[in-house]
């Protein structure tokens, strides 16, 4: 009997070896297919950015003579379309670290209130904010203008401020209250018992260590303000006032799109985001995972 | 001294047996505190009224006329947006929750450069959305777009003109780049499903003999369906609101015909100036999204803890 499985294994190890070399030589060849699928768009940017003017008309599939210009000019303003780049990339950075800082700000404080403080019927707030999480904003839009008109705030950087905060916030407050479970609350009732304010309560205890939990939502809102468009397309009309991507999109509009500074323009304006993303990618999977999986 | 303290917490905080997990400050809310706790829930409740309520009731109001949804419905255009929606979100949305679901069970592989790989293909989700919709725009043009000129370098074909001469080219094409841009974020969300299975499940599976295909049918697909199901239900709302992969690939062209409900309500409200026919445009898209958005709730409820 013994005899019978060594032979049989014996038969069966080279088999079983060149399946395995097979399957690893196709999911080599899948990554391969994998990697140019994902990359094409990225490689088209960066491709098309490099090109000279005239080039860009041309049916060539590598920059036929590579060249910079197209950054230099972005970063000079050194073309009609681009002549606010600088000032437009300002209000860009401006509205995102604005966003981050109140949607911080708000989620926590009311995630504090609710989750920490169980302050009587806070299970409604917490419920109206997962509700607007599941509103899509797209389909809010054509009010949210009207009522910002209504309120003064129209063509104003603080319009798509409270724009972004609003749709920003109901995540917030999700994953505050999702994380917030595992801090004891045996730490706030010893800084009750010696006295502590419920303001020093939140400022001391609460936010140092909900520390992870604001970079991952921090991350989130901060990409959130940058990367939208609707709103901010809809809410900023004149060229002082615009943000990066508006000014972008109206490149499309123009006659004859100059798709090298467009690309270089788009370039320039995403690698910020990029960094930040790879730099707080774990903490952000995490958030998203947390809010995600564990519903 | 701060040692002391937590003593004697621990000793007041006799577990209440009513709230286990999370309990309430002990005693309740007190004078002052109940003071605090409103000014802190003060501002969110501000945002939600002002920014949420008040737009939603407005735009309510705006859209209540009848009148307006008859004109809608005779409207061969709209009627078109409406298939193009559910063409999108019914195509778009399960090609990509399929494929992710694929793509994370590939990522389990413990192979030295999976991780790698997975640093490149979480691109589309890292990059900017815009930037890369107008990349794919100009990738597709009919005449010196990238797609074609590799399909004549390679092949001698001349590609058509992707997004200009036929509604179905052009919807095919939004379609791929809402997969292209939203896959690798739903194979992060399942990888992490998948990583979260015990392994010992496995070891068990192993030892009675299965594997492969049965394997992932007895004992990841049953594990992973309700977070599969959670998340296609959060993504079908999610994308019935897309509004950018339609209006920077297509803008809505060719002759209007690939408008999904977001992008024509948007034309509606500020090409047409009709904003209370672009809200009735995106509120006929209500009698879908309440009853997902109530399924996903139930959803949510029930499955707290278990995966």
């Amino acid at each position: 009997m013994s005899a019978v499985t060594a032979d049989g294994v014996a038969k069966r190890r080279p088999n079983y070896r060149l399946r395995r070399k097979l399957t690893e030589a196709a999911a080599v060849a899948f990554a391969c297919v994998l990697v140019i699928w994902t990359v094409t768009p990225i490689y088209n940017m960066v491709f098309v950015s490099l090109e000279t003017h005239g080039d860009v008309f041309t049916s060539n599939i590598w920059p036929a003579h590579p060249t910079l210009k197209s950054f230099w000019i972005v970063l000079t303003e050194d073309y009609w379309y681009l002549q606010y780049f600088w000032h437009q990339f300002a209000n860009s950075i401006y509205i995102g670290a604005a966003t981050t800082f109140i949607t911080l700000l708000v989620g926590s404080l009311a995630s504090f209130s609710i989750g920490r403080m169980r302050l009587k019927n806070g299970w409604i707030v917490s419920n109206a904010a997962l509700l607007t999480y599941v509103i899509p904003a797209s389909f809010l839009a054509i009010p949210f203008y009207s009522i910002m008109i209504k309120y003064g705030l129209a063509n104003n950087l603080w319009a798509v401020i409270f724009a972004e905060v609003t749709f920003a916030t109901p995540y917030a407050i999700f994953i505050f209250q999702q994380y917030g479970v595992s801090i004891p609350i045996e730490l706030d009732e010893a800084a009750r018992i010696d006295g502590a304010s419920p303001l020093q309560v939140y400022l001391l205890i609460y936010l140092p260590l909900m520390a992870p939990a604001l970079v991952a939502v921090g991350t989130y809102a901060l990409l959130l303000a940058w990367n939208e468009y609707l709103y901010q397309f809809m809410l900023l009309s004149s060229v002082k006032s615009m943000t990066v991507p508006v000014a972008l999109a109206q490149f499309l509009n123009s006659d004859e799109a100059p798709w090298n500074y467009m690309m270089a323009t788009a370039i320039i304006y995403a690698i910020p985001p990029i960094a930040v993303y790879y730099a707080f990618r774990r903490r952000m999977t995490a958030g998203l995972t947390m809010g995600g999986v564990k519903g | 001294m701060s040692s002391t303290t937590f003593e004697a917490a621990r000793e007041l905080a006799a577990p209440s047996p009513s709230l286990p997990r999370r309990r309430r400050w002990r005693g309740g809310l007190q004078g002052s505190e109940f003071t605090w706790a409103i000014a802190f829930v003060v501002p969110y409740i501000g945002v939600f009224v002002a920014f949420v309520l008040y737009p939603v009731a407005y735009g309510l109001w705006m859209g209540h006329s009848p009148a307006l949804y008859s004109e809608l419905f005779s409207d061969p255009i709209y009627l078109r947006t409406v298939v193009n929606t559910v063409l999108f979100v019914g195509i778009g949305v399960n090609l990509k929750m399929f494929g992710a679901l694929l793509m994370s069970g590939f990522f389990m592989r413990k192979s030295w450069w999976t991780k790698g790989l997975l640093l490149i293909y979480v691109l589309p989700w890292a990059v900017p959305a815009l930037p890369t919709f107008i990349s794919i725009h100009w990738m597709l043009n009919g005449q010196w777009g990238l797609v074609n000129n590799v399909l004549w370098d390679l092949f001698h074909i001349d590609g058509p003109g992707w997004l200009d001469t036929s509604r179905w080219l052009a919807l095919g094409s939004v379609i791929t780049t809402h997969i292209w841009k939203w896959m690798p974020f739903w194979t992060v969300i399942l990888l992490a499903g998948r990583m979260a299975i015990p392994q010992e499940l496995y070891d068990a599976a192993d030892v009675d003999g299965a594997t492969g295909v049965r394997r992932f049918a007895h004992v990841t697909f049953p594990l992973l369906a309700n977070l599969y199901l959670i998340c296609t239900l959060l993504s079908t709302i999610f994308v019935l609101g897309e509004f950018n992969e339609v209006y920077f690939v297509t803008g809505g062209g060719p002759a209007l015909s690939t408008h999904v409900l977001a992008t024509l309500g948007i034309r509606d409200a500020f090409q047409v100036a009709r904003p209370d026919l672009g809200v009735a445009t995106v509120m006929t898209a209500l009698p879908l999204l309440i009853p997902l958005v109530i399924i996903l709730m139930r959803k949510l409820q029930t499955t707290e803890v278990q995966l």
